[in-house]
């Protein structure tokens, strides 16, 4: 027995191998089973390399793990390229009527044949479960049951896909019983005492959901990887008379559109994904500078320009902070998982109410396409914080003094312009010095109201530590606890609210010797910000469009304690 | 309302066609207000960057709300405005360089979804704020400091990028005409969908097009600008592209289509249509329980 299985279904975009990792996933979290979900595909809809995979555990899950237990090839390609990853004991099952190979471990199965045997020719993938679920000791039921209420979608052919379906799951099944290939089976799902149910939610639909459950009125995007889901999933969800969402012609059109909707009163989001939010830039400095409060969520996404539209990178910090030109500091909320992403996209929501301002929800592909099992978020908990209306007693002194002040709404009283020139209290553009010095300082002291971040941190004691932020929380997670159980003396650090810092969290960083910083970009962006603020922070960093594995992150750990 | 900042330190030129169109704005909103009984903040003026935009904060009188942007975006702001809040009169002032250049991407995609807003476009020919050079709409030939050997693009046609991206109301008016002017902007803020009053307003220190707007009968010079005749059919739209088509300015309603259903009815329709009602957070949830 084991606690953990990692099943990889490759092959080309279009041939199911995300479907297929995922409907591993929905069965397994249906049995009572923790699982996580990664997938990686090339930018476009049909052919090119592509895996989905799925963790199934028995313990709640950081990553998405770092070799494969199964190997499931629907090509030669994809074989070649994912051996490597392959555990010692890992087995292989794959389409052998596309290539051949010759491996101790090898389950070739004829998927297509076997498809039209069962009654439909698109069941390969669902052949190659049913040998992966023998193979491991996976319920076939579970599956089963799983099968029937995925394609039981009230269409007349229903029916009949789900018999060909299930059988083609049982000729899986039986070529694997004969083939005797086993593998360590997975401990039994432990029955946790949960206060709250469980559910299986992605990234973005967790971002999503937190934004609403913080009362969000108007959202407006563009479509871009990895972003657009977001998008979509707003648009099928958010509704209400008073809800608007929208498809702009662009992300400066998205930007802009959402500053007149904030300038209306409205609590707005936009998501995004690098070149979104470079296009976003002016637009950004535009809300900091009239006060108008907006989020906008970037899905980060390897490289400048183009760079990988589909896979995970955490390259975007220094533009999330300062995305436009001249004096700003925007605020950034990262989810480490998709449970935080709930709760970070809420906070956002209320931030930027609350300093009146643009907020960057700082997540990544892995974050947000994951799916994972979460406890289902106790949605009374989350605060709805709206921003201090104007009632026109201040008439016409919409920047007055050198805080946070009224909101005046089109339609009510206290008529002013919101202004992206420099401006004084009425909203008039000016060039005086004393007037740009105190505005100036007005933007920057309203930031001192975003002081409710929260951060955990555990063997504070030691005098390194280390310190990951976003998606790289679960990988520096697992690294750390290892470390630990080793023997060596490490500090833990984490927080979501990425700026400003959580005040206390600073002090702490600024008395260590080291704090190492994990992330997924070249230049070391978190690590180099550290630095300006006083701590001895160094970068280990890693920049393959993959999440780190725990195994290569320990390693790298290692060689900067010396 | 309080007088606006007296050290406000923007000023037009003397003789700047913008003054016109500012007080016929001022006389429109006014008018609006009292005619539909409503408060003047329930109208909103989005400015774009040039002489333009400085409009929006040398308003007098009883003060609407304004969102000064930044250049180009006035059309997306105005379109998260008035999406936000439908029953806002929303109401657009630019320039040539703001909106034809710079913004000229954002022109058909609000047409097209017929934005229930006001656009007035303040055409001087030229670049006024930055001293002069060249804009979509200076003529071809013309020196400038951006154009050494002469202009060598063609002059834009305004109206005709208008009526092909989808606008329906399009009136082309002169600054110097300010009570015709005032009812072309009430009569575009009243119609339910996307308008243009597309203005001559000639920049007396870089592109003074006065004179050759007005012509000079007695010498011989025939008027740049030429009232649209009578028996012009601006339900047509062929007939707007026509005239549209033909050299020099014409000045009166170019085109205002008949069949006009604004974005926001277009939305109420849809989701009274589908029968999809509030958001309820719990049911999404519900779906993805294991």
């Amino acid at each position: 027995m084991s606690k953990n299985l990692v099943v990889r279904f490759a092959g080309e975009g279009g041939q199911g191998v995300v479907g297929g990792s995922e409907l591993m996933a929905s069965a397994a979290a249906e049995s009572g089973y923790h699982v996580l979900t990664f997938a990686t595909y090339p930018s476009q809809i049909k052919g090119g390399p592509a895996w989905g995979q799925a963790r199934i555990s028995s313990e709640p899950i950081l990553t998405p793990g770092d070799s494969l237990d199964v190997l499931v090839c629907q090509n030669e390609y994809a074989y070649d390229a994912n051996l490597p990853e392959l555990s010692d004991q890992g087995i292989i099952v794959y389409n052998s009527q596309e290539f051949q190979i010759e491996h101790p471990r090898a389950l070739a199965l004829p998927t297509d044949d076997m498809a039209r045997e069962a009654g439909n020719a698109r069941a390969g993938t669902i052949v190659m479960i049913g040998a992966v679920a023998k193979a491991v000791g996976f319920s076939l039921e579970a599956l089963e049951t799983f099968i029937t209420a995925r394609w039981d979608r009230g269409r007349p052919g229903d029916a009949a896909i789900i018999e060909g379906n299930i059988k083609a799951l049982h000729l899986g099944a039986a070529a694997a019983d004969e083939s005797g290939f086993e593998i360590a089976q997975v401990d039994p799902p432990v029955q946790e005492s949960q206060s709250r149910e469980r559910i299986l939610i992605r990234g973005y639909e967790a971002a999503c959901l937190g934004a609403m459950a913080a009362g969000l009125d108007v959202f407006i995007g563009y479509p871009i990887s990895p972003a657009t889901t977001m998008l979509t999933y707003m648009e099928t969800n958010l509704n209400g008379d008073d809800k608007f969402v929208g498809q702009a012609s662009s992300e400066i059109e998205s930007i802009a559109a959402l500053i007149g909707s904030g300038f209306a009163g409205k609590k707005t989001m936009t998501s995004t994904a690098g070149p979104g939010l470079s296009l976003m830039g002016e637009g950004l400095g535009l809300a900091w500078m009239s006060e108008i409060p907006l989020v906008v969520a970037d899905v980060q996404r390897g490289g400048p320009a183009t760079g990988l539209p589909t896979k995970t990178e955490q390259s975007d910090l220094i533009m999330a902070m300062n995305p436009g030109h001249g004096d700003m500091s925007l605020p950034v909320i990262a989810p480490g998982n998709v449970e935080e992403a709930f709760w970070a996209t809420a906070k956002a929501v209320n931030w930027s109410e609350r300093y009146q301002g643009p907020v960057i929800l700082l997540t990544e592909m892995s974050v947000a396409e994951r799916a994972q099992d979460i406890e289902r978020p106790d949605t009374s908990l989350v605060s709805q914080e709206s921003r201090i209306i104007s009632d026109g007693s201040v008439e016409n002194r919409r920047y007055e003094g050198d805080g946070v002040s009224p909101f005046p709404v089109p339609g009510g009283p206290g008529a002013y312009v919101a202004n992206g020139s420099e401006h004084d209290e009425q909203g008039d553009t000016t060039h005086l010095a004393d007037v740009h010095i105190q505005m100036t300082e007005r933007r920057f002291a309203k930031l001192k109201t975003l002081n409710d971040g929260t951060y955990e941190s555990e063997n504070q004691s030691a005098s390194i530590a280390i310190m990951p932020w976003g998606g790289s929380k679960g990988s520096g997670r697992g690294a750390w606890l290892e470390l630990m159980e080793e023997g060596t003396d490490i500090g833990w650090y984490y927080t979501m609210y990425l700026n400003p810092l959580p005040e206390e969290l600073l002090a702490e960083l600024q008395t260590k010797e080291k704090v190492l910083v994990p992330e997924l970009n070249y230049m070391g962006q978190f690590a180099g910000h550290l630095r300006q603020l006083g701590v001895a922070a160094e970068t280990i960093n890693q920049y393959t469009g993959l999440p780190w594995r725990i195994s290569d992150l320990k390693e790298e750990i290692k060689g900067h304690l010396g | 309302m309080a007088k606006r900042n007296p050290s406000y330190d923007f000023k037009w030129c003397p003789g700047c066609g913008d003054f016109g169109v500012k007080r016929a704005i001022e006389m429109a909103l006014t008018a609006r207000a009292s005619e539909k009984q409503e408060r003047i903040e329930n109208s909103v003026i989005v400015a774009g960057i040039g002489c333009s935009g400085n409009l929006v904060h040398l308003q007098e009188g009883p003060q609407p709300f304004g969102i000064h942007g930044i250049h180009g975006r006035t059309l997306p702001i105005a379109y998260g405005t008035k999406s936000a809040n439908p029953d806002l009169n929303v109401l657009v002032v630019s320039g040539d360089g703001d909106f034809l250049s710079i913004g000229g991407e954002h022109i058909a995609p609000q047409a097209r979804r017929n934005l229930d807003i006001t656009v007035v476009v303040m055409d001087n020919g030229i670049y006024g704020l930055t001293k002069g050079q060249a804009s979509p709409t200076t003529d071809l030939d013309e020196v400038t400091p951006t154009t050494k050997y002469g202009k060598l693009d063609d002059r834009m046609n305004p109206l005709m990028v208008y009526l092909g991206g989808g606008a329906r109301f399009v009136v082309s008016e002169l600054s110097t005409r300010i009570r015709p002017l005032q009812q072309a902007i009430q009569d575009a803020m009243e119609y339910p969908g996307f308008s243009i009053v597309h203005v001559q307003s000639p920049c007396t220190t870089y592109n003074d097009t006065y004179a050759a707007l007005k012509g000079d009968e007695e010498n011989g010079i025939k008027p740049l600008a030429q009232p649209i005749p009578e028996t012009h059919d601006a339900s047509d739209y062929f007939q707007a592209l026509a005239l549209a088509a033909q050299p020099g300015i014409p000045v009166g309603v170019l085109y205002k289509a008949d069949d006009t259903v604004p974005a926001h009815d277009r939305l109420t329709e849809a989701k009274q249509t589908a029968g999809i009602g509030n958001t309820d957070i719990e049911k999404l949830f519900d779906g993805m329980v294991i």
